[in-house]
Formats: structure tokens, C-alpha cells, sequence
């Protein structure tokens, strides 16, 4: 007997009892679809994280200082930095501080509690390709100058949450209060994300010299507050620099200087930790990749149970059809016959069932996308996300179902292989 | 060459438990070429222990079987099969059909054994259902067929191999007495036409559509002979109810 004509077979016996077949193939739909989603949606985050990589550029470094950690007011300075450029300009294109501001924004009397306060330089903007070291762009208005640093004026440049709900638009010139100080708007950021509280448009960019000082009284009316007295409660500087290389392949050597730069002073490689952005993104891949494994392993644990429901039913087939495998017995049928023709009706099951899987897998995938897509772009400041399946991924899930309904069916069909012909013939 | 169907001193003995049932006593036989031959006996003389042996589903115990010079116990099973396939066409009571499969499948199934390709096997499927007069219903399910009609089915797919012995246990024990000879005039037919038949049956006036009667008792053959001869109908007196479980040794 052929495969065709075992296949024909095994779709009919199928046919004749819908019901039950569906019920068999089920577990490995409901495996099957997991996987797809699962590695849709990781495909889609994936694919969003490159974007975002492409967008900020190859060649950002991100330097953080934790500080020596031993009390010691030993510090990296900018102006150490901007020497360090100024020295290595075939590797450090650009050096900006940045301090991430503890206090709140307050306007009309409401606080914006979510709002991320940045202290940076004016570097961060790079005039000649119109956006910042981190991939922002001006809406309108301008970002902030050498001299806005230097003189510590109080000016800022806000995203369009702030720029737009909560100064109601025409924002420039407008003055809303951080940590109790009075800032005038400068310039307006493009819009990154969807615009709501919290997310990366509801963020603004103050000199960092100014933030120092917010940070500084801060600490100041907290150690007040908590009765200690005497210290300001260490230095107030900088949280870490945004660095970029003069291209994407001078990053490594770009980080092993800034790295020899803070050792000499700190003597400590905790006390800092720089990171070049292909290595952040590895890393990221990295979890990604690690977390798809993970998640895929546990679904795949709905296939294990799905190749065992599949030769439970097959056993039962087997039983069933005892007579009816005497027959063919009868008329001559050799062991691989009645063998194939139960593996083939094994795998055909879960070859349906995995197909069936692969749809819903892609339904549910691009559901999941169309639901969750806006909310990721916004949580990671823009890019697409598309949950769809690699074809790869479409192929291995297919083969491992087909693979599962054969591994399974090989038992409950060796059994009907087996049978003795006569024994066979009279079972009622 | 010698006989298409050869037992010599078979015996065939099934261990219940303490118990050894002889099903085939010592039986030896032998069947030639177009011969029409009817194993008659009471219930549980060993007809069908017979038939599934010379049907090659069945070894002895001891003895040998010969069909068409070969020895059947020297077989493994998809030899036998291979056997069963070539050699073999059964008729069994119960009819036997796959009720899954249409008529035309149902007959096509041992061509599809024999790796016949689709038109050919359709062809002689096609073929065999006329001698049986069913060509018309190839496309009907079992279940859409009377008795009679179902019987005639697995008398076309015993045929459509064409075997050398077709082998039939008890062929009208489920038909009316009407259909019944209908039935067995097919046989009848189809052993006029050429082919050798092996029909088993308890019911003498059967046996007696055949050429030559096998008369068993407690797995013994205790007739052999001419069916027109009149002691080939003649039951002996001293079978009882013992004679119903075989002969039991302990
Ligand atoms: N698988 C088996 N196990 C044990 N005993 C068996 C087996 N098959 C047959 N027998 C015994 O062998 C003897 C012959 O049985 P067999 O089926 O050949 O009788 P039969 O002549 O065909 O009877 P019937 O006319 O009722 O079909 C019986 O005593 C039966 O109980
Ligand atoms: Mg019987």
C-alpha cells in the first residue's frame, strides 16, 4: 500500500468522526499556537529593538557613575570628559552629561509627578543632524545652548505631553515650575511616543548644572527634614555621561578610553559602567532570545501532552478496529501495511492539528500585535512592532508536529502490527 | 508436483489451562486443483481450525501443511501474508467487509496488497464484481447492501485476486435459506468455471452442492468421499454433547 492511499484512508477515518478527531488534534493546536505566538511576538520586539537601534545609532555610549562608594568626593568632572574628546577625536565624537532630576514639575497649581527630568549639556543636540545623541528631534523652538549651561539659565525644552496637554499648545515662551524654580520653554520636542502621562513625551531637558543643583536641595531638605545636621550629604554631580564615537566601529576603542579615564580617577571598576549600544543591544537580544526559549520550552510541553492524547486515541483507534485490521490481515496485508497505515493516520491528525495550530497562532499573534503594538512603540519610544511568524518558525513548528503525531502513532501502530490474524478476525 | 492443499497427520492443540484440546486430531488431507470440497461436522468438530490453517491465519501444532508444495509453518508472518494474498480467497460468515469502504474498495483491498497499480486494480475489482453480478453497486457502503449482496461482495474480493483456492467458513450461515443457495450457487459457479472452493458448513444440504465431503469429528476425519455417496450425510449416532467442546485429554 502507498502513501497516498494510506493517506486517503486516514483522512477519511478522520472524516467519519470530526468530533473526536478535533478533540485528538487539539493539544497540539493549542502547542502549536503558543509557539507561533510566542516567537511572533518575540519577532516583533526583536524587530522593534533593531529599530530603535538604528534610530539612536550605532555609535552611543552610555557612561554611569555610581560614585566611589567609599564616601570619597573623588569625581569625573564634564570638563574631564571634554578633555578626553578633545584628546581622541578619531574616536569620541560628542560628550554630554546627563543627571536625572528627582523633583517634580508643577503647572497651574498641578504636579506632574511622571514626568523625566534630564540635566544634559547642549552636545546632546548635534545641530547637524537635527536630533539629539539619543535620536530626539525639535518640533520647534531651539535646544539648549552653550551658554544656557554655562550661565545656568532657567530654560527647558519639553516633550509633547507636557508642551501640548499641559500647557495646551504654543508652548514657547510659556514658564512651568521645576523644583519650585520658574523655567521658560526653549524648544519643543517631536512627539516619540503616544503622547500620554508618563511615557517618553512627557519628559523635558534642563541644563545639567541646573539639575545638579535641584538634586542638591533636595537632598539638602531631606537631611533637614530628617533632623541631620552638619554635611550636605555628599557631592552632587553628574549621574553619567551620553557619549557617541565617531562611528559605530571606534565604540569599542571609544569605551576602553573613557574606561582607562575613570579608573585612573576612581581606582574602582565599580564605581562606573559603560555600555556601547551594540552591546546593549546584544544583551537585549540576548533576554529576548533567552525569554523566547524559555516560553517556547513551556509550550511545548502542551505538544508533549497533545502526541500523548494523539496515541491514547490511536490505542483506542487500534482496539477498535481490531476486526477490521484482521481483514486486512486476512487479505494479505504484511505488517509495515497495518503499521504505515496507523502512523500515517497519526501524523496525519497532527499534521491538521499543527496547521490548524499555525493559524490561530497567526491570528492570535497579529491580534496580540494589533493590541499591544501602540503600548510597546510607546514603552520603547517609537518603531513598529510586527507580530508575525519567521517562516522558519512556521516550518519547525510544522515538522515537530507531524514529527510528534509519527512518534506517537509508532506504538499504538507496532500493536496493530502485531495483532494475530485470527485473533484478530474474531474479536466482537 | 503434488496436491494444491496437503495436511499430514495435523494435529492442532490448544492448552486450556491443565487441559490439552485437540481441535485437529491427526487429520491428513489432500485437495487438488478445481476441486469443490465442503469440511462438514458438528459444532466444535474443528472446521474452522482447519480452515484457518489451510487459510494460512494458523499454524499446527504438529504435522505439516502443504500449499502448492510449500510449507506453510516454515513462514514468517508477512510471508504468510504475502501467501494469503496470492494464493488465498476467503469467504467468511459475518461477510467481513470494511464498512468504511465502498464496494469497489472493499474488493480492490488485496490488489492493493499486491502493489497492483490504481487502473488495474480497479479493472479487475471492476471484473470480479460482475461475476457476482454486482458491478452496478461499486459505489454503495456495506450497509446500503442486503445479506445476500454483501455475501456476493466478498465473494468478488475473494475472487479478484485470483487465488488458487477460495476458502469459504460457514458462507450462507447468516442469509435466509434462499439467499443461502444463491450464494452458494456462485460458488457453485465459479468452481465450474475453473476454480478450486473449500467450503465449510454444518448443514448437510450444502454439503451436498459440493463434489466431495470432508466429515469431521473431535478434530478426526472420519469421512472422505464422494458427496453423492450416501453416507457422506450420515451424522454418526454416538456424537453427544461431549462431541461439542472436542475431544479432552487430560
Ligand atoms: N483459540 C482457541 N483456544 C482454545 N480452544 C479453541 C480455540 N479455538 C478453537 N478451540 C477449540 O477447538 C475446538 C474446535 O473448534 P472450531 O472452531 O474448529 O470448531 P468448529 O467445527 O468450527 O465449530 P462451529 O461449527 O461451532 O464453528 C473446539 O472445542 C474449540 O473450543
Ligand atoms: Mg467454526
Amino acid at each position: 500500500m502507498n502513501f497516498s492511499q494510506a493517506f486517503k484512508l486516514a483522512v477519511k477515518s478522520l472524516r467519519t468522526s470530526k468530533m473526536r478527531a478535533f478533540l485528538t488534534m487539539l493539544g497540539i493546536v493549542i502547542g502549536v499556537a503558543a509557539v507561533i505566538v510566542i516567537i511572533s511576538l518575540g519577532h516583533g520586539m526583536e524587530g522593534m529593538m533593531n529599530q530603535q537601534f538604528d534610530k539612536l545609532g550605532a555609535n552611543l555610549i552610555q557612561v554611569r557613575i555610581y560614585g566611589a562608594g567609599d564616601g570619597s568626593t573623588r569625581t569625573v568632572s564634564p570638563e574631564d570628559l571634554y578633555a578626553l574628546a578633545k584628546k581622541y577625536p578619531q574616536y569620541i565624537s560628542g560628550v554630554s552629561p546627563y543627571v536625572i532630576s528627582q523633583t517634580k514639575v508643577r503647572f497651574n497649581g498641578e504636579d506632574y509627578q511622571h514626568t523625566s527630568i534630564y540635566g544634559v549639556s547642549e552636545i546632546l543636540f548635534n545641530s547637524d543632524k537635527g536630533h539629539t545623541i539619543d535620536g530626539e528631534s525639535l518640533r520647534e523652538g531651539r535646544f539648549l545652548q552653550y551658554i544656557d549651561v554655562s550661565r545656568h539659565q532657567n530654560v527647558c525644552v519639553v516633550g509633547t505631553f507636557l508642551a501640548d496637554q499641559v500647557l495646551g499648545g504654543d508652548a514657547l515662551g510659556k514658564t512651568l515650575s521645576i523644583g519650585g524654580v520658574p523655567y521658560t520653554v526653549i524648544g519643543v520636542l517631536n512627539k516619540s511616543a503616544d503622547s500620554a502621562e508618563g511615557s517618553q513625551d512627557d519628559q523635558l531637558y534642563i541644563p545639567y548644572s541646573n539639575a545638579i543643583r535641584i538634586n542638591a536641595a533636595a537632598a539638602a531638605d531631606k537631611a533637614a527634614a530628617a533632623g541631620i545636621t552638619g554635611g550636605t550629604g555628599g557631592t552632587y554631580s553628574v549621574d553619567g555621561y551620553l557619549v557617541t564615537s565617531t562611528d559605530r566601529n571606534t565604540a569599542a576603542a571609544a569605551k576602553g578610553l573613557i574606561e582607562n579615564r575613570l579608573f585612573r580617577t576612581f581606582q574602582d571598576t565599580d564605581a562606573y559602567f559603560v555600555v556601547t549600544a551594540s552591546e546593549m543591544m546584544d544583551s537585549m537580544n540576548a533576554m529576548v532570545g533567552t525569554m523566547m526559549v524559555v516560553l517556547v520550552a513551556i509550550a511545548a510541553i502542551s505538544l508533549l501532552v497533545g502526541g500523548i492524547g494523539i496515541m491514547n486515541i490511536m490505542l483506542v483507534s487500534v482496539t477498535e478496529r481490531t476486526r477490521e485490521i484482521g481483514i486486512r490481515k486476512s487479505l494479505g496485508a504484511k505488517r509495515r501495511d497495518i503499521r504505515s497505515q496507523f502512523i500515517i493516520e497519526a501524523g496525519t491528525t497532527s499534521a491538521i492539528g499543527g496547521l490548524l495550530g499555525i493559524l490561530l497562532g497567526i491570528l492570535l499573534a497579529s491580534a496580540a500585535g494589533m493590541a499591544i503594538g501602540g503600548y510597546m512603540s510607546a514603552q520603547m519610544g517609537g518603531g513598529t512592532f510586527n507580530a508575525v511568524p519567521t517562516p522558519a518558525a512556521i516550518g519547525v513548528s510544522f515538522g515537530v508536529s507531524v514529527g510528534i503525531g509519527i512518534l506517537f502513532g509508532y506504538l499504538p501502530a507496532n500493536k496493530a502490527a502485531k495483532l494475530n490474524p485470527i485473533d484478530a478476525l474474531r474479536y466482537e | 508436483m503434488g496436491h494444491l492443499i496437503e495436511f499430514r497427520d495435523v494435529y492442532k492443540i490448544y492448552q486450556m489451562g491443565t487441559e490439552a484440546v485437540h481441535a485437529l486430531d491427526g487429520v491428513s488431507l489432500a485437495i487438488d486443483q478445481g476441486e469443490f470440497v465442503a469440511i462438514v461436522g458438528q459444532s466444535g468438530s474443528g472446521k474452522s481450525t482447519a480452515m484457518n490453517i489451510i487459510g494460512c491465519l494458523d499454524v499446527p501444532t504438529s504435522g505439516s501443511y502443504h500449499l502448492e508444495g510449500i510449507d506453510v509453518s516454515t513462514l514468517d508472518d508477512d510471508q504468510q501474508a504475502v501467501i494469503r494474498n496470492k494464493l488465498l480467497g476467503f469467504v467468511f460468515q459475518q461477510y467481513n467487509l470494511i464498512p468504511k469502504l465502498n464496494v469497489l474498495e472493499n474488493v480492490e483491498l488485496p490488489l492493493l496488497y499486491a502493489g497492483l497499480p490504481a487502473g488495474e486494480r480497479r479493472q479487475r475489482a471492476v471484473q470480479a464484481l460482475e461475476r457476482v453480478s454486482l458491478a452496478d453497486k461499486i459505489r454503495n457502503l456495506p450497509s446500503q447492501l442486503s445479506g445476500g449482496q454483501q455475501q456476493r461482495v466478498s465473494i468478488a474480493r475473494a475472487l479478484a485476486g485470483h487465488p488458487s483456492v477460495i476458502l469459504a467458513d460457514e458462507p450462507t450461515g447468516a442469509l435466509d435459506s434462499h439467499t443461502g443457495r444463491e450464494v452458494l450457487g456462485f460458488l457453485q459457479k465459479l468452481n465450474a468455471e475453473g476454480d478450486t472452493v473449500v467450503l465449510i458448513t454444518h448443514d448437510n444440504s450444502i454439503a451436498v452442492r459440493a463434489k466431495r465431503i470432508v466429515r469431521l469429528q473431535d478434530g478426526r476425519v472420519i469421512y472422505d468421499g464422494d458427496a453423492s455417496d450416501p453416507r457422506a450425510v450420515v451424522q454418526p449416532a454416538d456424537s453427544g454433547a461431549g462431541a461439542d467442546a472436542g475431544e479432552v485429554r487430560i
